[in-house]
């Protein structure tokens, strides 16, 4: 089995004696992994080292004498202490692991052929290694209508399940959320649902990841490949920026599934479902698949050399003209070549991989870090303020909530409305839009937080409030006077990889400012000064001094807050060039589109939110002629003039270690050397605090629009998952039942949200989670969602709420 | 009967004595005075009366109560009383009665054991099914908190303490301690590896928690009013007092007699006119369950034991919960072993392999012996499918005809709590003396005597 248990540092060893050979091992770690570092696997089915054991299953049972004579004990729930003799293979111990495999298979189908676990499953591994060989078994086996969907990914076939209580106990300890259970007892006992309340988790694939038996299947991989045919490479989920480690199966070049891998600093062989299920988009018949030309009103498929002509004519005029957005769906490689082209070449500053949604690419710089480990500390104080992270960063939540839980550490949370965490905070507290500084200056000044150092995650709880009020919550925090550290939480991929290679205004890569130069890069040229950032340059588009807009991979008219503006940025500019990977909003109005070779594709290395750098590995061939972003930039820096030596993404690691000083240890041999990446150095930059924004006054007439995102919102990459795409519900404004109650919709119904000239009609329900004078939604990136009426320029977003359409 | 003493039975003859003022008009002594005799000394000094009394645990383990009570770690607050009322083992039905009969002196026995032990809250658990059982306790609970003999400044002193009354859901394996705990905090009854979760040490809430049954906690009234020496007076030095048991099967006379420790014999439980009154229809005894559905069985040969713990226990059995479930003759011990394990095999909480499996395949293998569709070898995989659960040699009493030496109680065990084990009981001691009626059912599809059929 892949599980292993996480590493552990002996700081208090004890000598046991396992199987006649005296060890040392961490006094009270449990026998089953201390054995197994010590090299002895023993046999088990409901342990996981990620969960607390509960020694049902019995098959780890071994004969352990602690002084009182040998007696069988649960390896899985004995703590090591001093002179403990083990043994793991004696007549007895053997006679009873048959006696279990026996017990197992009693009732189990057997129906491997057909099982999506067979050829991966630990019964039938186990039934080899320790198992009777043949059953004694006479009677009539058990049967239960199968499979049955307990939610829209996942199938459960109780006749193969050995109740281990592995899936029930992820759900309600590792994801909290009790969905399934075991129901009636002895013989009868099976896990189910109940009626009506499906096990509708974030997190259930990573049952189906656990389960030691084919019980619980995923529905996008059911029936797709025997696990022989399956290869895999290991990689990192680019659905957020938390950077889960995963396996990357595929077979006949088919990117089929991903598994999680347990990298102990991230995410603990944990992955959310939205990742997990992402891969059907790799695969996804409607990806682009060559480059397109617009001729007249339509886009139609060009050659290559015609489409990067083309897309090179129009990056030739003035630079303070041309701009790029986007670039946190990049590999590192590809960042770095893009910001080397577009600053280096064009010579144009006008450069941002956020989109408006993030905070100031230099304030991110200057904040003293912490990993995610640092801020999960046993017994530490965290102080959360930023989006929900259940929505957002499921795997960040799922360790937050175990600090919390199984760690003692106390968790602040300053939220606009109820999040997924408000359940596990020791305190959580609300706050009104554009009053985060202040709220934060109070719970300072409280006491509450204690003395020790403050871990804050930092990010944006909403889009409707601007990136300028969290900003002077951060100063507050870093004027405090306290050890305070940050964990950014922006969500996009690779934001953090994208910053550091200078997709960002004013910046180089590595860290370094544009203004202080680098010599080392060997660029032909740098831009004068610093540029725009992504609310600038969509102005600047908007009001026509930007001729030629390039979208690296994004898609503002979704995903920029102001709807308004960014549809007038796209149809004012002259020429919009889109590198992507799918169909979108934005690059319907494109003149030009390059298509990109996307996740799975392309090699390299992508940078978490902790400064996490991790390799990805390509594992199938792009579809038609799709090609790396990075080698789509070398030839259009070859048409303007300049030739880069570089031939694969290994070369691009070599440049940016030879010349991004943040980044001189991450060559790719370090990389191979530390599956679980490398941190970059912290390096902070200077920052100059600006003015406190003004914020308006609280009126009581209006509310204030909280716009934050969910888990399964829009995305152009959900959208072309068949089996997560239906999980896509149509957002909702959220209202204060007393605020419902006044318009007259104590039950929700349909409203209409003003705000200064601009409006958009939605269903709105009460909330209980959702304090008074909040009108709070999920993005939908459609045209009648919160970003048709957030305004860029905006603090915060008043809003009026109309019963009625 | 007068010469028999009797400590937690004496107002069994009393109508009212479920109401407080007959608990308090009834009996040797006032109602609530061990309660005012123990909050007149020292919680330390009531602990030490109990331990000094040897009060032996009445739920099955027979552990020295006070003993117990000194288990929990110092210093660890809150602590908690469960009172184990979820009597289900199959004969046993004395707890029952104790809370139909007298639920005063049970509460005044749960105060006397919460003042010693410093406990913040008492819980009752009663068994699902027994509802006249909980309607008695409710309604003198009530009483007694009217009374201001339960809740705050109990009695005008500084000692107050709540008892909660809950109800089961009708699960046998609750009656485990570590599942009535599970089920008490609201999750599945399924029992807790012991270590780690000794409920003294990590309990009820993972707090230090005592578990005693509702005989032992009954006793406590009586030890208070008259000493530690009073009660090592009756029974044997090592297993003094009384104790309930619960006669059932074959005899003339069943019922729930209060009978000194280690004094009485089966013998006189059967025959005595005080007690069972002989065994029916005066036919020959084939063999005795000294201790509940869990214990191995005991023959004629052992009918000269006195009931006390370690000698019967020597001796391949238990005294577990006090029930005694007597067998004829006439007995078809096919279906009396197939009875006992389908109960087994039905109340198993499904946590183990073992249990989950074994007990239902033992079941259903028994279940084809009787209906004549067994198979020869069917024999000896009952006992290796029973030593599974239960590997090594099952206590089992002597057969001194056949040579065949005892194997001392208890077993060992691959699960967690005894109830796989206990499955393996009723086999182990059917199928070592009665190995003939077994295959006689299976090479002729009948049983031995045929008249089992009425029995």
């Amino acid at each position: 089995m892949a599980e292993k248990p996480p590493p552990i540092e002996v700081t208090d060893p004890v000598t046991i004696t396992l199987d006649g050979t005296p060890v040392q091992v961490q006094r009270g770690d449990l026998l089953i992994d201390a054995a197994e570092r010590a090299g002895t696997y023993i046999p088990r089915f409901c342990y996981h080292s990620r969960m607390n054991p509960v020694g049902m299953c019995r098959m780890c049972l071994v004969e352990v004498d602690a002084g009182r004579g040998p007696s069988l004990q649960p390896s899985c729930m004995l703590e090591c202490s001093p002179d403990m003799v083990v043994v793991t293979d004696s007549d007895l111990v053997k006679k009873v692991q048959e006696g279990v495999l026996e017990y197992l298979l009693l009732n189990h189908p057997l129906d491997c052929p057909v099982c999506d676990k067979g050829g991966e499953c630990p019964l039938q591994d186990h039934t080899m290694a320790y198992g009777p060989g043949e059953s004694r078994w006479l009677e009539e086996k058990r049967h239960y209508a199968k499979p049955v969907a307990i939610s829209e990914t996942v199938y459960l076939d109780r006749e193969r399940c050995i109740l281990c209580d592995r899936c029930t106990r992820f759900a309600k300890e590792v994801a909290g959320d009790p969905l399934i259970h075991f129901m009636d007892r002895g013989a009868a006992t099976q896990v189910n649902t109940f009626p009506d309340d499906p096990f509708a988790s974030y997190f259930s694939g990573n049952t189906v990841q656990i389960c030691p038996v084919g019980a619980l299947t995923a529905k996008p991989y059911r029936f797709k490949a025997r696990p022989w045919d399956l290869s895999e490479v290991e990689s990192t989920c680019t659905g957020c920026s938390v950077g889960c480690r995963i396996a990357v199966q595929s077979s006949r070049n088919e990117v089929l599934r991903y598994m999680g891998v347990d990298s102990p600093p991230v995410n603990w062989g944990w992955v959310c479902d939205k990742g997990r299920f992402s891969f059907e988009a790799v695969g996804g018949n409607r990806r682009l698949t060559e480059p397109q030309v617009r001729k007249g009103d339509v886009l139609v498929a060009a050659r290559w050399s015609d489409a990067l002509d083309a897309a090179a004519a129009a990056l030739r005029g003035d630079p303070s003209r041309i701009a790029v957005l986007g670039g946190a769906r990049l590999t590192n490689e590809a960042a770095f070549a893009w910001a080397r082209l577009t600053k280096g070449v064009i010579g144009t500053d006008n450069v941002d991989a956020q989109l408006g949604d993030g905070l100031p690419a230099e304030l991110l710089l200057s904040l003293p870090a912490a990993t995610i480990d640092q801020t999960c500390e046993p017994g530490g104080t965290i102080l959360y303020l930023g989006p929900d992270p259940k929505e957002e960063l499921p795997v960040l939540f799922l360790r937050l909530k175990h600090a919390v839980l199984e760690d003692r550490a106390r968790l602040f949370e300053l939220a606009p409305a109820d999040t997924g965490l408000t359940r596990y905070a020791t305190r959580s507290l609300r706050y009104v839009p554009g009053a985060a500084a202040a709220a934060v200056a109070g719970l300072l000044a409280g006491g509450e937080l204690g003395d020790g150092p403050i871990r804050v995650v930092l990010g944006r709880a909403s889009v409707a409030e601007s990136a300028a009020t969290i900003v002077d919550a951060a100063m507050v925090l870093v004027g405090s006077g306290r050890e305070v550290t940050f964990l950014p939480a922006l969500r996009r991929a690779n934001v953090a990889g994208a910053i550091d290679m200078g997709l960002s205004p004013a910046l180089l890569p590595g860290r370094q400012k544009l203004s202080a130069g680098n010599a080392s890069l060997g660029w032909p040229k740098l831009p004068a000064e610093g540029g725009l950032d992504a609310t600038g340059i969509l102005q600047a588009a908007a009001d026509g001094h930007i001729d030629t807009l390039v979208l690296l991979g994004a898609d503002p008219l979704a995903d920029f807050p102001d709807r308004a503006l960014a549809e007038r940025a796209l149809t004012t500019a002259r020429t919009v060039i889109s590198l992507d990977t799918f169909g979108n909003d934005s690059n319907r109005h494109a003149d030009v589109v390059l298509a990109a070779a996307g996740f799975a594709e392309v090699s390299g290395t992508t940078t978490n939110l902790e400064g996490r750098v991790t390799a990805l590995e390509a594992k199938v061939t792009p579809p038609g002629t799709a090609r790396a972003d990075w080698s789509i930039a070398n030839e259009i820096a070859e048409r303007l003039g300049t030739e880069f030596p570089e031939l694969s993404p290994a070369d691009l690691t070599a440049e940016i270690a030879r010349v991004a000083p943040s980044h001189a240890a991450v060559t790719s041999a370090a990389l191979d050397a530390a599956p679980d990446g490398i941190v970059v150095g912290a390096m902070p930059l200077t920052y100059e605090a600006p003015e406190p924004t003004h914020v308006p006054a609280v009126d009581s007439y209006s509310l204030r629009l909280v716009a934050g995102r969910s888990l399964y919102g829009t995305g152009t990459v959900l959208a072309h998952c068949p089996s997560s795409a239906p999980l896509a519900k149509p957002s909702v404004l959220r209202l204060a039942p007393a605020e419902a109650a006044r318009l007259g919709l104590p039950d929700g119904g349909r409203v209409r949200v003003v705000s200064n000239d601009r409006s958009f009609v939605c269903d709105a329900a009460p909330d209980p989670g959702v304090p008074e004078g909040i009108a709070a939604m999920y993005l939908d990136g459609s045209a009648s969602g919160p970003t048709a009426i957030i305004d860029a320029a905006a603090a915060v977003t008043e809003v009026r709420v109309e019963a009625g359409s | 009967m007068s010469d028999v003493p009797r400590i937690v039975s004496s107002r069994w003859d009393v109508p009212d004595a479920h109401t407080l003022d007959g608990y308090r008009a009834s009996g040797g002594y006032e109602g609530y005075a061990g309660l005012r005799a123990a909050l007149a000394t020292s919680p330390r000094e009531v602990a030490d009366v109990v331990k000094e009394a040897t009060l032996l645990g009445r739920g099955g383990a027979g552990f020295p109560a006070g003993v117990k009570w000194g288990f929990c770690p110092p210093g660890v607050w809150p602590r908690y009383i469960v009172v184990n009322g979820d009597e289900s083992e199959p004969g046993t039905y004395k707890d029952r009665v104790l809370m139909e009969r007298d639920p005063h002196q049970l509460i005044e026995g749960c105060l006397i054991a919460a003042y010693a032990i410093g406990a913040a809250q008492v819980f009752l658990y009663v068994r699902g099914e027994m509802a006249h059982a909980q309607e008695r306790i409710a309604a003198a609970l009530n009483e007694a908190y009217a009374a201001n003999l339960v809740g705050r400044n109990i009695c005008g002193t500084d000692f107050s303490v709540d008892i909660v009354l809950h109800w089961g859901a009708g699960a046998y394996i609750v009656g485990e301690e570590t599942a009535l705990i599970e089920s008490l905090e609201g999750n599945r009854g399924m029992p807790r590896l012991k270590p780690p979760f000794f409920p003294a040490a990590k309990g009820l809430y993972m707090k230090p928690t005592i578990v005693n049954n509702v005989e032992t906690l009954s006793n406590l009234p009586w030890i208070l009013c008259n000493g530690s020496d009073a009660y090592k007076e009756i029974g044997s030095d090592t297993s003094p007092g009384t104790r309930l048991v619960a006669v059932s099967g074959h005899v003339k006379k069943p019922g729930v007699f209060e009978i000194p420790q280690g004094v009485t014999t089966y013998r006189d439980l059967f025959y005595d006119d005080r007690y069972g009154g002989g065994i029916r229809d005066d036919n020959e005894l084939k063999a005795f369950i000294p201790g509940g559905g869990s214990a191995p069985w005991f023959f004629p040969e052992q009918l000269d034991m006195a009931l006390e713990g370690r000698p019967v226990g020597a001796a391949g059995s238990m005294l577990g919960s006090g029930a005694i479930v007597v067998m004829d003759e006439t007995t078809d011990m096919v279906k009396a072993c197939l009875r006992l394990v389908r109960f087994f095999a039905r109340e198993s909480c499904g946590k183990c392999t073992p249990c989950r499996e074994g007990t239902s395949w033992e079941e259903k293998i028994l279940q084809r012996i009787y209906d004549g569709h067994g198979r020869p070898s069917d024999v000896d995989a009952l006992l290796d499918v029973a030593d599974n659960i239960s590997p090594g040699p099952y206590p089992v009493a002597a057969w001194e005809a056949e040579g065949l030496a005892a194997v001392p109680f208890p077993p060992k065990q691959t699960t967690i709590c005894p109830l796989g084990p206990s499955s393996v009981a009723p086999i182990t001691s059917a199928l070592r003396r009665f190995r003939p009626e077994f295959e006689a059912r299976i090479t002729r599809g009948n049983s031995i005597p045929l008249e089992a059929a009425h029995g």
